[in-house]
């Protein structure tokens, strides 16, 4: 077959590749059809790395199987092992591996003139280049801090580094220089490894100073990253493969970010740059909220209440994830609905530490989606509903958050699930301590709210045996 | 290649990815993340052509590095992706029979 036959060839099965992507992501718009969209997915990039291998540039199989067979093992491990608990850190661990490698990639691509275009080295190519080892580098090291608070390896707080607003801004401009210098002389490749250097500081940087409840933020934003990294890669390598799949995985993770920035009502240079939960309430503060008016309850009392309910809605937050508590949940759920209760689970896009992470967990312990309410329909909801139990969520059911006049009010016109309008609240926490936000919530000292004070898991499993006894 | 062509498919490819994403619903939303993240592992293609074309013993070693951190981007994703979408889908069939 004539070169230019196979090459031709080998386009098309990468524009299959990125159709069967596009299909993919079509498929995830239904629980249905999500698994087949995922599979085509799979099968898209299966086909693209066979027929990468078929390049007659390739001279020797054994790294690329070495590679194949190291990385299989290790993402298969996790993929397998992972509690749906950790979710998100394994998600932002993976958008790091994909960032380092479009990076790792496009710094082969200086060396190796097999990699380059035809004629030699193009402006496309080198300012590709530098795009795709800065963005991939902030990706990499971005993942890695979200990953390690995630997962409790570093505080979950904002980290506030004096100056870091001026110390980000050289950073960015550093390598920015740096990447202009490697434009100019791109077999200084050297170069390319100092805008690597300064990039992966600034993706520690940025990360560091957001807080965890702030995560759905960042971790979608570090998915759009990956995806632009892979997109400048695919201009780096002038492939069509990796610019459609990298601007997909842009837009993608383009578009959560900015719903869950709308689900905080906060812009999202505030979500990156605002240090918010840095400040926590004092002593006095709560006292003034909550002094004489919480009214602590019993696992027997609210059994008592669920007893005569009609209609209960859960509202799980990051404490259900913490506690493991999803199983209890369950065992509650059950009971209720065989009970004749109508039961539902209302959750705010941001509960959690990535977006869909309570439905993950819910699915897992085998709630039926279409009893997985989002925000809107919710709140349409709670007047007519006789119990809300409140399960590890806090500044998502904030009322203050309706109190848009205040600027010291982190949460101001957040959209909340408003719990407060239903007959009555259980809220199932340790403590009053503040949630995220750092700021007294009025809704455990409201009239309709009882307050019970336990391990999310223990409480649930002890409800559901004082509702098994009577 | 020229660049305004590779633009050109960049630019439309972003409109084609909102017009898709859209329609996810939050329910969906983290194997969306995992899913959209295996998908960036595409990058892989790059890893195989550095890793096999031994130009230079760094060339090689970048390739290699870049194979294993796109394999495990690719596999995992995808395999963590289907399993949290079975969990999704099995829920739906148990509905169906009862």
């Amino acid at each position: 077959m004539s070169e230019t036959l196979t090459q031709a060839l080998v386009n098309l099965a990468y524009v299959i590749a990125a159709s069967l992507f596009i299909l993919g992501l079509k498929g995830l718009s239904h629980p249905r059809t999500a698994v087949r969209g995922n599979l085509l997915g799979a099968a898209g990039m299966l086909l693209a790395v066979v027929v990468t291998l078929l390049d007659r540039h390739i001279i020797g199989f054994e790294l690329i199987l070495a590679g194949f067979v190291i990385g299989a093992a290790i993402g298969a491990t996790l993929a397998v092992r992972i509690q749906m608990t950790a979710m998100p850190q394994l998600v932002a661990l993976f958008n790091g591996f994909g960032g380092a490698a479009s990076a790792v990639v496009a710094g082969a691509a200086l060396i190796d003139p097999t990699l380059q275009p035809s004629g030699g080295i193009t402006l496309q190519f080198s300012v590709a280049t530098v795009l795709s080892g800065l963005i991939g580098a902030v990706t990499f090291w971005g993942s890695l801090v979200a990953f390690g608070k995630l997962q409790g390896l570093i505080t979950e707080k904002p980290v506030l580094l004096p100056g870091r607003h001026v110390l980000n801004l050289a950073l960015l401009l550093g390598s920015l220089a740096l990447g202009a210098l490697l434009v100019g002389a791109p077999q200084e490749f050297w170069l390319y490894w100092t805008v690597v250097a300064a990039a992966s500081l600034l993706g520690v940087l940025l990360v560091i100073p957001i807080g965890g409840a702030d995560m759905p933020v960042v971790i979608s934003l570090l998915n759009s990253y990956s995806g632009l990294a892979a997109a400048a890669t695919g201009f780096v390598l002038s492939n069509n493969a990796l610019i459609i799949s990298g601007s997909l995985v842009g837009a993608a993770g383009l578009i959560l970010t900015n719903l869950m920035c709308k689900a905080m009502n906060r812009s999202l240079p505030n979500v990156l740059f605002g240090g918010v939960g840095a400040v926590v309430a004092t002593a006095q503060e709560q006292e003034d909220i909550y002094a004489g008016k919480v009214k602590a309850t019993s696992p027997e009392e609210v059994a008592m209440l669920l007893e005569g309910a009609r209609r209960v809605v859960f509202v799980p937050g990051y404490g259900m994830a913490v506690a493991q508590a999803q199983y209890a949940t369950r065992d509650l759920y059950q009971l209720l609905e065989a009970k004749g209760v109508e039961v539902e689970f209302a959750i705010h896009p941001v509960a959690g530490r990535m977006p869909g992470h309570m439905n993950v967990l819910l699915a897992e312990v085998d709630i039926p989606y279409d009893k997985l309410k989002g925000l809107e329909e919710s709140n349409s909801l709670f007047p007519q509903t006789d119990v809300v139990i409140v399960v590890g969520a806090n500044d998502v059911v904030n009322p203050v958050a309706r109190d848009v006049n205040d600027p010291s009010n982190p949460i101001a016109g957040m959209p909340i699930l408003e719990v407060d309008k239903a007959k009555t609240v259980v809220v199932i926490k340790r403590s009053l301590s503040p949630g995220f936000a750092g700021i007294p919530n009025p809704l455990f000292a409201a009239d309709n709210t009882l307050m019970l004070f336990a391990d999310a898991k223990k409480a649930l499993t002890d409800i559901v045996a004082a509702l098994k006894e009577s | 290649m020229d660049f305004i062509t590779a633009l050109t498919i960049f630019v439309l490819a972003v409109f084609a990815g909102f017009e898709v994403i859209t329609k996810v619903p939050p329910i969906l939303h983290t194997p969306l993340m995992s899913g959209a993240n295996a998908i960036s592992g595409i990058t892989i293609v790059g890893a195989i052509l550095a890793a096999g074309t031994k130009y230079t013993t760094l060339s090689m070693t970048l390739g290699f590095l870049a194979v294993v951190f796109a394999t495990i981007n690719v596999v995992g994703g995808f395999a963590v992706t289907h399993r949290m979408l079975q969990m999704f889908q099995g829920r739906g069939r148990e509905r169906g029979k009862d």
